[in-house]
């Protein structure tokens, strides 16, 4: 069968023409189309990776802000309480000072009071003696014999005294 | 891209294509009878002979013959120890007729060349030898061609011819190198991707009217087959070695038996490759010129316009094949270099 004798020739010229063909596409095509086709997958894969890690410092950023923002208005919270706090306190403290004073004051009046009230009641004591002395010599010098006119005297005395 | 344009391309490239497939088959149907006609010239009135017209197709040949009133002569290069070197043209071996004569002692016999009767080392630019200059310059034209696209290119889309292509080249890579060759696989991805396409574009071409039957032919693929038993086995790693010569796991009896078949082996899988190629191909031609002879067998219109609408859908299967056998010689190339290069699991 001729078909199955390979002729000399065709195997010569497509070995040599298969080596040669092999060596001028490797270099000139197959190297920059491999090269090029890589590299454009590289490029695509890095723009596929940043745009994802743009998204991820996107949703970081957000939150970073939503952190921020509740840190914000924690701390004003806190501090109109502490003010509040505060307020109420100074409320509570003047309060206090001025129900102290208004009882010192009193405490003050009631002892002034007190006092004056001794030195009166000392003074009255002793009116009242000199009114009694002063009174019982009228009565001694009027009426000494007569009972009677003494009694008048003495009723008329008393009458006289007024307490005031 | 505008659908209108999308609508008129796609029916432009239908008309095309089934011109071409309807060409093809008229033309080889032309060769069918142009061989017909010299027979009755030569030999008074002798019958029809589909199996020497089909043979004579598939087979190689000095010269390219298109029709019977085209025929190319191709240069005949001989060797021998008498004369030395000897390049004249392959005409010289007929005369006006397209009688055989004999050429300064060079005589020309069923595609073997002897000079006096001794045998002679026949270097000739056959048919089949132009097939595969026209092949390689082809491939050389369109993928220079490709790769200044892609220098051109850097940075933008593929367009044209690039775009064409970068899909069959990715897929290569991706489908059949990378599956098969793991991390080894740009060391052997040039080899393979040539390879691809050479058998590819070698198929698609000699499917054209009055092309030869070049990977049809059993030199070709064996030069194929050979390339990859070399790669395969200068790649083979000490794994490789070590499951051929003292295949692991295995009780010693059973080595006697397995020693013999694991080193013929070796030498089956790259013939698998050049029959499966070369049969492939070969018979795809044969199917169908015995088809076209039918007509010439029967003499009949009818079986004529029927064989040609046979032979058209034949034509299409062909297409698919050519593809598939660009594929599969690849593909067991790709596994075959895999396995030889193989990192040891076990």
């Amino acid at each position: 069968m001729e078909f199955l004798t390979p002729g000399t020739g065709l195997l010569f010229w497509q070995f040599v023409v298969f080596v040669l063909l092999f060596l001028l596409l490797s270099k000139f095509a197959w190297k920059p189309i491999l090269g090029s086709l890589q590299e454009r997958e590289a490029s695509i894969q890095q723009a596929l990776d940043s745009a994802e890690k743009a998204k991820q410092e996107m949703a970081s950023l957000k939150s970073d802000n939503e952190k921020l923002l509740k840190e914000a208005r924690e701390e004003r919270d806190r501090i109109l309480r502490d003010a509040r706090t505060a307020a109420n306190q100074i409320h509570d403290q003047a309060q206090t000072d001025a129900r102290k004073n208004a009882d010192k004051i009193i405490e003050d009046a009631r002892a002034v009071i007190n006092t004056e009230k001794q030195v009166a009641l000392r003074e009255l004591k002793s009116q009242v003696a000199q009114f009694s002395l002063e009174i019982a010599e009228k009565v001694i010098r009027k009426n000494l014999s007569n009972d009677a006119a003494q009694k008048e005297l003495a009723e008329a005395y008393v009458k006289e005294i007024k307490i005031n | 891209m505008k659908r209108p344009f999308l609508a008129l391309k796609t029916a432009f490239l239908a008309v095309f294509f089934s011109f071409f497939v309807a060409l093809s088959g008229w033309a080889q149907a032309e060769e069918v009878h142009a061989d017909t006609t010299v027979a009755a010239h030569g030999e008074e009135a002798e019958s029809f002979n589909a199996n020497e017209v089909i043979i004579h197709h598939v087979l190689d040949d000095h010269q390219w013959h298109f029709t019977d009133h085209m025929v190319l002569p191709l240069p005949v290069i001989v060797y021998s120890e008498a004369e030395g070197l000897r390049v004249f043209m392959s005409s010289n071996f007929y005369d006006e007729h397209h009688q055989p004569v004999v050429y300064q002692g060079y005589k020309l016999e069923h595609n073997h060349i002897t000079l006096n009767d001794q045998p002679v080392v026949d270097l000739s630019i056959t048919k089949n030898v132009a097939m595969v200059f026209i092949n390689a310059a082809l491939m050389l034209l369109i993928f220079l061609a490709v790769a200044r696209a892609y220098r051109n290119n850097t940075g933008r889309a593929p367009k044209g011819l690039q775009s064409f292509l970068e899909p069959i080249i990715v897929f290569v890579r991706d489908e059949i190198v990378k599956p098969n060759l793991g991390h080894h696989y740009q060391k052997y991805l040039p080899y393979l991707l040539t390879l691809f396409f050479f058998i590819l574009f070698g198929n698609l071409l000699g499917l054209l009217p009055g092309a030869g039957n070049m990977t049809g032919n059993i030199a070709v693929t064996l030069t194929l087959a050979v390339f990859t038993f070399l790669i395969t086995n200068f790649s083979g790693n000490a794994t490789y070695w070590k499951h051929i010569f003292w295949t692991p796991g295995v009780p010693l009896p059973l080595r006697i038996i397995i020693l013999p078949v694991e080193i013929v082996g070796i030498f089956t899988k790259p013939f698998s490759l050049t029959i499966r190629l070369f049969v492939a191909i070969t018979a795809g031609h044969i199917v169908l010129l015995s088809l076209l002879c039918l007509t010439f067998i029967f003499h009949s219109w009818v079986v004529g316009f029927g064989a040609t609408l046979v032979v058209l859908f034949i034509n299409l299967i062909e297409l698919l094949v050519a593809g598939i056998q660009a594929y599969v010689f690849t593909l067991f190339t790709a596994l075959y270099i895999g396995m030889a290069t193989a990192d040891d699991h076990h």
